[in-house]
């Protein structure tokens, strides 16, 4: 892999963003974290922040205490040593339980109709797939799960929701995510997560990060509620 | 600890330090002051860090009484400031006491003001910044992201020794008169707007819009088209422009979203961020491309003027 695919842009006074490539897809995710984890250790105080998302990070700098041209180097070298280090990191795999129905899921049954297969076929194939976190965002905790497998990916629906649950799990095109807290949404509900997706009492407040993998496992009524959840 | 009251919040009154860092990794944003010289030179003129919490005064309305011995100071937007009932400027600081009632109006000129007091406000932090984000819930007296409302109780060091009564001299008070000429460093998806809307843009005035809040400004005026109508989400630094499908850009401020799928042009050069925090909509605007070694400059000097400006003593 040749280095010229990584293409670094200006993005503002203290900013820089690094492409990875056009579509996302697992290999660029772990590439991503790996860049993210590098720059942290490089740059130290001298960065501010990061933000990963599908294909890209942003490199946010102290621009009174460094300069672009330090940080692109930086980035130059945190692309380097990727393609020297051949074992991908794959990311932590988090397993998060999903009580699929009904009644926690009411767009279950207009998905599975759309896509002319029954509702265990979809809560069965949402559960097949080894997700990727390509991204965090919109609101805290809420992470895009990619990619959800054809057969039951569904558009946005046309009129959105005034209020989505606090655990809602949701398919919106190839996309599936949990709500992290109660918000308005227009992305398909079919089941709901007790596991709080973002706690800001509890250390980490979030299950996952950007690069992480995720399994959905279905479970009952009784565990649902057991484990905490709210109907 | 001494303190305050709040008597009546104003409009939209927020606590702000210098904002949340480090945690877009799980998608919060920063927050912090609109205009930030504003609130620096406030905790200035109160003996205070740069990241010492005051209060962002959105208008204006906000009284408070004072419960002990204090001093303090109130900067930005032309706002009507009485204790006790008696007129007295703002960009300087002044003691209170026990009793006195504090008293901000409404904004003839500008649109934020911030008021501190001696050691800043004191508040339980909430990932690492008392910054108050409505959207997020987060931040703020009681951390959950809501704005001052009546009786609340805001805890203040109590000030045992009086210290100087300071003036920020006139030449450094910024005039916050209705038109306004705003740096932009171009980046991101620039390639994807032809030199025509480049001109374009550059050579046009926007006016703000009604939709303006702490996280974006939108503005109406030439439209300019990108030959791309969307991206990947990716990450949005302070002050991004973007261009959604109508033309007309959004400046993404202090409580943008972390990731976004627009188009971006460019980014605004934060010390102009400030201005802009203090229009109103039907102001106008105007930009103008600087480059990124520029805008580098600008910030040093900003820098150096900052911790080089005098403040004057005023004599009682």
């Amino acid at each position: 892999m040749s280095q010229d695919i990584f293409n670094i842009s200006i993005a503002g006074e203290n900013s820089l963003i690094v492409y990875f490539g056009a579509e996302p897809s697992p290999h660029i995710a772990a590439q991503v974290s790996q860049t993210a984890d590098y720059l942290r250790q490089s740059l130290g105080d001298l960065l501010i922040d990061l933000v990963p998302s599908y294909a890209s990070l942003l490199v946010i700098y102290n621009p009174l205490q460094t300069d672009h041209y330090l940080v692109r180097s930086a980035i130059r070298s945190a692309t380097h040593n990727l393609q020297q280090s051949s074992a991908q990191e794959q990311g932590n795999l988090v397993s998060l339980p999903v009580y699929y129905s009904l009644e926690s899921g009411p767009d279950l049954q207009q998905l599975a109709d759309n896509a002319d297969l029954s509702i265990e076929q979809v809560i069965a194939i949402h559960q097949q797939t080894e997700y990727r976190v390509y991204a965090i965002g919109f609101a805290p905790g809420f992470a895009y799960l990619g990619e959800v497998d054809k057969r039951i990916a569904a558009p946005r629906l046309a009129t959105p929701r005034q209020k989505v649950p606090r655990g809602a799990v949701a398919i919106a095109d190839r996309q599936t995510a949990v709500y992290p807290a109660p918000s308005p949404g227009g992305w398909n509900l079919i089941g709901l997560c007790p596991q709080p997706m973002f706690d800001p009492g509890a250390t980490p407040s979030m299950p996952v990060q950007t690069g992480d993998r995720v399994r959905f496992n279905a479970i009952d009524r009784e565990e649902y509620l057991a484990l905490g959840g709210i109907l | 600890m001494g303190g305050f009251k709040v008597i009546q919040p104003g409009i939209y009154s927020l606590l702000q330090d210098a904002g949340r860092f480090g945690w877009h990794g799980i998608g919060l944003t920063t927050g912090g002051p609109m205009d930030r010289q504003a609130f620096r030179l406030a905790n200035k003129l109160c003996g205070n860090n740069d990241d010492s919490a005051a209060i962002e005064v959105t208008v204006g309305g906000l009284v408070l009484d004072a419960k002990n011995h204090s001093s303090i100071a109130v900067t930005g937007a032309d706002i009507p400031l009485t204790i006790n009932s008696k007129p007295v400027p703002l960009w300087r600081t002044h003691h209170v006491t026990p009793g006195d009632r504090i008293e901000l109006g409404y904004a003839s000129k500008g649109s934020r003001g911030y008021l501190a007091v001696a050691g800043g406000f004191q508040a339980e932090a909430i990932f690492d910044s008392l910054a108050t984000v409505c959207r997020e819930s987060l931040g703020g007296l009681h951390q959950d992201g809501q704005p001052l409302k009546a009786d609340d109780i805001l805890a203040c060091p109590e000030s045992d020794q009086q210290p100087r009564l300071l003036s920020v001299p006139e030449n450094l008070r910024p005039d916050n008169n209705g038109t306004a000429t705003i740096r932009v460093i171009l980046g991101y998806q620039q390639h994807a707007f032809t030199e025509v809307q480049k001109q374009l843009f550059f050579s046009s005035e926007y006016a703000l819009t009604n939709s303006c809040d702490r996280m974006g400004y939108r503005l109406s005026g030439a439209q300019i088209t990108p030959s791309i109508g969307g991206i990947l989400s990716e990450g949005i630094c302070l002050g991004a422009i973007q261009v959604p499908a109508d033309g007309q850009p959004i400046i993404l401020l202090r409580d943008r979203q972390t990731i976004g799928g627009y188009p971006k042009l460019g980014s605004v050069l934060s010390l102009d961020l400030d201005r802009l925090a203090q229009l109103v909509p039907g102001d106008t605007l105007r930009f103008e491309a600087i480059s990124i070694d520029e805008a580098h400059n600008a910030l040093l000097l900003a820098e150096q003027k900052f911790a080089s400006t005098k403040l004057e003593t005023v004599d009682v």
